[in-house]
């Protein structure tokens, strides 16, 4: 029965999270627990992997209704990788997390809503179903709710009241898409619905389900007029929360607008030119955005938003080429932004302070440390031999190739500014002469810290640098990768087969 | 009656949202509730609305011979209802919360983290 492992990714952070609940009143038991756990999922989630890759799709029906009638849970090429990235990003971040969360958090269940989120995540990856996909986002949002404002500082409920509001919008119009779709065709297993959704004559009330489809995962993907909630709120909870956020919430949205747009929506002209105009949009005023900031943490907010426009010109170009594209930035997207805001949270537990005013002189006073944070900052920028680089070769060359010259222009202007703002972090926050801070009392300041703490919070900051750096060197196997993937997106009925059998042999 | 329905949820969502535009966080939660309302009874227009009759097809029939109703909308409804009830009291907690750490419910006073620091 190999075609269970779909299902223990999900499983394993159940389990945990559970196990977590049962030893609320211990904080230690809490903390080996996660960082067992963590490692545990890892493992499940590269078992998964490599039997994803060496023997195809696997699907699983839950209690063995037939396809298109129970949940099918799918794991492709696609779905596996972002298991495993979110196993790598999750290990990393719960490391991070037991180093640097008070403890004030961690006594109200900090840890358990940490699991449940990563737990919803591997689920939204996994499932076949577009309800259940519903489903999984609720998840993960209530868990995020939790985790945004535990700590009840003014900012964080500032930024809460903004985050849930927005989310809570997003569900609902995908809700609204669901039930359309529902109305449509009469199923909600995503294979089925390619199938049907081709089937309809009524192309306009699909284009309409389509646009509302492209808002709710448009507003968590935060792509062009739909961003405002994520700068007004992920800088304001502690940085292993904005890592984790960061790194790979926005992504769901990104994943889900490639499945539904490659699978169920898909050879519409009018579509495809609305996601490429986003996503040249998302660009560039993303990048206008990360130029003006001062706060170190909003900057890289900032950023995200830029990012996501790369993965969804990949999708809006819509070649096996520029999928490819996509996926590989994904890949690097979500190691590298998971680190950045780590490595926010390191000058911050440095210096006291994340303004780029006050902040100064790191270089000279940590240069190893500078070494190692250097290597997550020039990544994100992709000054070529670093992962950044690649991915994005591979988008100006599908967009050449169909002469769009506003989109390479966008995707130069948006790695031009990312350059410019790297740089001036780099300048302002460690080359500059540092200013005299005054002290913060009982601040837990870095140098005060036990070596146990040292390692819990650079540790991950350079195993995600290490990663990122394979991704760089190693960028052929990634390619690989990605072009499978790319390939496996584009024809889709290789996943239709997968999850309904045989096709044909159906009357 | 499908008719009355649709009148209904387009009135849902259209105060919902209106709700959602005021500068009230009680305002916003109402509104989100309303909104919250309309999707979940789209859905159960939408699944075709079919009065008396039971979701079970008859064990010795081999054909749909009469209408009958569809099951799923109401499943759908029933977990959509669960989901929006526990996002809708975190929300309203939440409220109370901003409301007593910020010491206003003026959503444009709650611009501090969109400031330049």
């Amino acid at each position: 029965m190999i075609q269970h492992i779909v299902l223990y990714p999900i499983i394993v952070h159940l389990l945990l999270a559970i196990l977590l609940l049962f030893s609320w009143n211990s904080i230690k038991i809490q903390k080996i627990i996660s960082a067992a756990g963590s490692v545990l999922s890892l493992l499940v989630a590269i078992w998964l992997f490599s039997t994803v890759w060496n023997e195809g799709t696997l699907t699983i029906q839950a209690g063995n209704w037939e396809a298109p009638f129970g949940i099918t849970f799918v794991a492709d090429a696609f779905a596996a990788t972002m298991v495993l990235l979110t196993a790598i990003s999750g290990i990393a971040v719960s490391y991070f997390s037991i180093g640097t969360i008070l403890k004030a958090r961690l006594k109200f269940g900090y840890l358990p809503i940490l699991h449940f989120l990563l737990l919803g995540l591997n689920g939204a990856f996994l499932t076949g179903d577009i309800f259940n996909l519903y489903v999984w986002f609720e998840i993960i949002i209530i868990s995020s709710f939790v985790l945004i404002t535990l700590g009840g500082e003014k900012k964080q409920l500032e930024g809460a009241v903004k985050y849930f509001t927005l989310n809570i919008f997003a569900s609902v119009i995908f809700l609204t898409a669901v039930a359309v779709l529902y109305g449509l065709t009469g199923s909600l297993n995503m294979a089925d619905l390619s199938l049907k959704v081709a089937a309809i004559e009524n192309r306009g009330l699909v284009e309409v389900t389509a646009i509302l489809f492209l808002i709710g995962f448009g507003i968590k993907a935060a792509i062009f007029p739909l961003y405002f909630w994520l700068p007004a709120s992920y800088h304001t909870p502690p940085p292993a929360v904005s890592a984790v956020f960061g790194g790979l919430l926005t992504k769901v949205g990104v994943y889900a607008l490639i499945r539904v747009f490659t699978l169920i929506f898909v050879g519409d002209a009018f579509l495809e030119t609305i996601i490429l105009t986003l996503a040249g949009l998302t660009l560039f005023v993303g990048a206008i955005g990360a130029l003006v900031q001062n706060n170190i943490s909003k900057i890289f907010s900032y950023l995200i938003i830029s990012h996501i426009g790369f993965m969804i010109l990949g999708l809006g170009l819509y070649t096996e080429a520029a999928i490819a594209g996509a996926i590989f930035y994904i890949i690097h997207d979500i190691v590298v932004k998971t680190n950045l805001f780590m490595v926010s949270g390191l000058i911050y537990r440095l210096k006291g302070t994340m303004s780029m005013k006050n902040l100064g002189g790191i270089y000279a006073k940590h240069p190893l440390l500078s070494l190692l944070m250097l290597v997550p900052l020039f990544s994100v920028v992709g000054i070529p031999p670093l992962s950044g680089f690649w991915p994005k070769l591979s988008l100006i060359t599908e967009s050449f190739k169909i002469e769009n010259y506003w989109l390479i222009g966008a995707i130069i202007f948006a790695t031009f500014i990312t350059l410019f703002v790297i740089a001036r972090i780099w300048a302002e926050v460690f080359w500059k002469e540092g200013k005299k801070l005054p002290t913060i009392q009982n601040f837990r300041y870095f140098h005060l810290l036990k070596l146990e703490k040292k390692i819990q919070i650079l540790g991950p900051i350079a195993f995600l640098a290490f990663i990122s750096l394979y991704i760089g060197f190693g960028a052929e196997n990634i390619q690989q990768l990605a072009e499978r993937v790319g390939t496996e997106l584009m024809n889709n009925q290789l996943y239709i087969e997968s999850v309904l059998g045989n096709i044909k042999e159906q009357p | 009656m499908e008719f009355l329905l649709a009148i209904l949820i387009g009135l849902l969502y259209a105060s919902g949202l209106y709700m959602m535009l005021r500068r009230s966080l009680v305002k916003l939660i109402i509104g989100l509730i309303l909104l919250g309302n309309g999707a979940n009874l789209l859905i159960f227009l939408l699944g075709r609305i079919t009065k008396g009759k039971p979701p079970i097809i008859p064990e010795e029939s081999k054909f749909f011979l009469d209408a009958y109703a569809d099951p799923v909308p109401q499943a759908l409804i029933l977990t959509a209802i669960v989901i929006s009830f526990g996002l809708q009291s975190f929300a309203i907690v939440l409220i109370k919360r901003a409301y007593k750490v910020v010491k206003t419910d003026d959503l444009d006073q709650m611009n501090s983290t969109d400031e330049f620091s």
